[in-house]
């Protein structure tokens, strides 16, 4: 069921403690701001967060962790320049990291969306990230066997969406929204702008309307306003 | 595609190629001269980015960025910055004709699927047999991130390394067997140092060339055994 919602607040209102949440974005780009900032607001906690990065600077995913929301985060490149809130809390223990090679966490979060049980890939095969994992000799390489990463809700940014909840997206900003689409039990999105139905041509649209569940217009949530890491 | 060797154009015949160890932009020269034309290319965070800089147009080389697109350009400045156009390092480049964006999960199935022609990579560490190790210090206190840097050390079908050849301490980066955590096994073909490329795999270490030392004087600070690359 598709439901076009007036304000953020009211699109993550739903989001329950203890709930595991797909976050979009690959540094700042795609990453769903406002829905963060309403997610924070909304005071749901003890989250489990998927997202490639564990937030960057002071703002967004990074804010959700440095106020104790975020008890695990499943990501493949926790550490940067600007990470100092989740530093801070991962080195006082107090936040649980899951280390996923990047294309293993895409490629997880895409299997869980497509009913995949699991996958084996070459990937990681012989090193530290692959510690404990049944192996396999397959196609002349040693592989890795992987699990899905369901989620109960996605938080993505996109560019347009139209009024059946088919999506468009911005350049880079894409990353890993239209997979955590189809992965979470229930996908909020929100866009910059909304056309009516039969307003995006059918041959562009990224993520099928049947991905998504909530969508909320932000406005100016892609472009060049956006800063920069 | 066949693997470039020491029979390129520009290449001095004899191993020792120049009478001093080469600098950053030197390397990045080489290596980008070293990419067949018409190659898909992705470019590591730090060192390899610096290639780019050399690549010439009629190589016709599209650079992959792990974020989600093909037909990368260089970085952009000024009013052509766009935060939703970004490298794998989060830096805001810029897209050439011909371009396309894709999500993660095909991004990462260019890389996978063995589609990528060359990946060129920083290391801490390359084994005689080509094990890499580049993505963690295995220091108890190190935040570990990974990023894409398993995937491209495994999917793609050539894979160079660019380091200095020995750490601040002296001691060869280049070793019988990785002493820090290992990012793949058997992946690196090549490895481009200032002092030397080298030439790995199953068959043990050949040098291609040097720069500022003979390939005795390389032996002495190099802990496998060397020798010089077969014609070809």
């Amino acid at each position: 069921m598709l439901n076009f919602i007036d304000t953020v607040g009211e699109a993550v209102a739903g989001i329950k403690d203890g709930s595991t949440v797909m976050i979009g974005g690959f540094g700042n780009a795609g990453q769903p701001f406002e829905l963060i900032d309403a997610l924070l607001e909304c005071g749901a906690t003890d989250l489990t967060v998927v997202n490639n990065n564990a937030g960057q600077g002071d703002q967004g995913l990074a804010l959700l962790i440095k106020e104790g929301r975020v008890k695990k985060v499943i990501c493949s490149f926790p550490r940067q320049s600007d990470s100092w809130h989740f530093d801070a809390k991962y080195r006082a223990g107090e936040i649980e990291l899951e280390l996923v090679p990047q294309g293993n966490l895409a490629e997880r979060i895409r299997a869980a969306g497509a009913g995949i049980g699991g996958f084996f890939t070459p990937t990681g095969y012989g090193t530290m990230l692959a510690e404990g994992k049944e192996t396999r000799y397959l196609d002349g390489k040693w592989q890795v066997f992987e699990t899905p990463i369901h989620a109960d809700v996605a938080l993505i940014k996109a560019l347009t969406a139209d009024g059946r909840g088919n999506l468009v997206y911005r350049k880079t900003a894409r990353n890993f929204g239209p997979i955590m689409a189809a992965a979470a039990k229930h996908t909020i999105v929100q866009v910059s702008e909304i056309v009516p139905t039969g307003g995006l041509d059918p041959e562009v649209i990224v993520t099928p309307g049947i991905y998504v569940n909530s969508i909320v217009r932000v406005a100016a949530a892609a472009g060049k306003t956006e800063s920069v890491a | 595609m066949s693997i470039p060797t020491n029979d390129q154009p520009g290449v001095r015949t004899g191993i020792q190629a120049s009478d001093k160890p080469l600098g950053r932009d030197d390397l990045a020269r080489l290596v980008a001269r070293d990419i067949q034309p018409g190659s898909f290319v992705n470019l590591g965070i730090g060192q390899p980015t610096l290639v780019s800089n050399y690549l010439e147009p009629e190589q016709n080389i599209t650079l992959h960025t792990e974020n989600g697109m093909l037909g990368m350009g260089p970085e952009a400045t000024g009013d052509q910055i766009d935060g939703d156009l970004i490298n794998a390092g989060k830096i805001p480049v810029t897209e050439l004709p011909g371009a396309s964006y894709f999500h993660h999960a095909d991004s990462f199935a260019i890389m996978r699927g063995g589609h990528l022609d060359i990946c060129v990579l920083g290391a801490f560490q390359v084994s005689a047999t080509g094990d890499l190790a580049n993505w963690h210090t295995g220091a108890p206190d190190a935040i570990p991130a990974v990023g894409g840097a398993m995937d491209l050390a495994t999917g793609a079908k050539d894979v160079f390394v660019m380091m200095t050849l020995l750490t601040r301490d002296g001691v060869s980066k280049l070793v019988e067997a990785c002493t820090y955590p290992l990012t793949g096994i058997g992946c690196v073909t090549r490895v481009y140092t200032d002092k030397a490329v080298f030439l790995t795999g199953p068959g043990g270490v050949q040098v291609r060339e040097t720069f500022g030392c003979t390939l005795e004087e390389l032996q002495a600070v190099v802990p496998v055994p060397l020798r010089a690359a077969d014609p070809s």
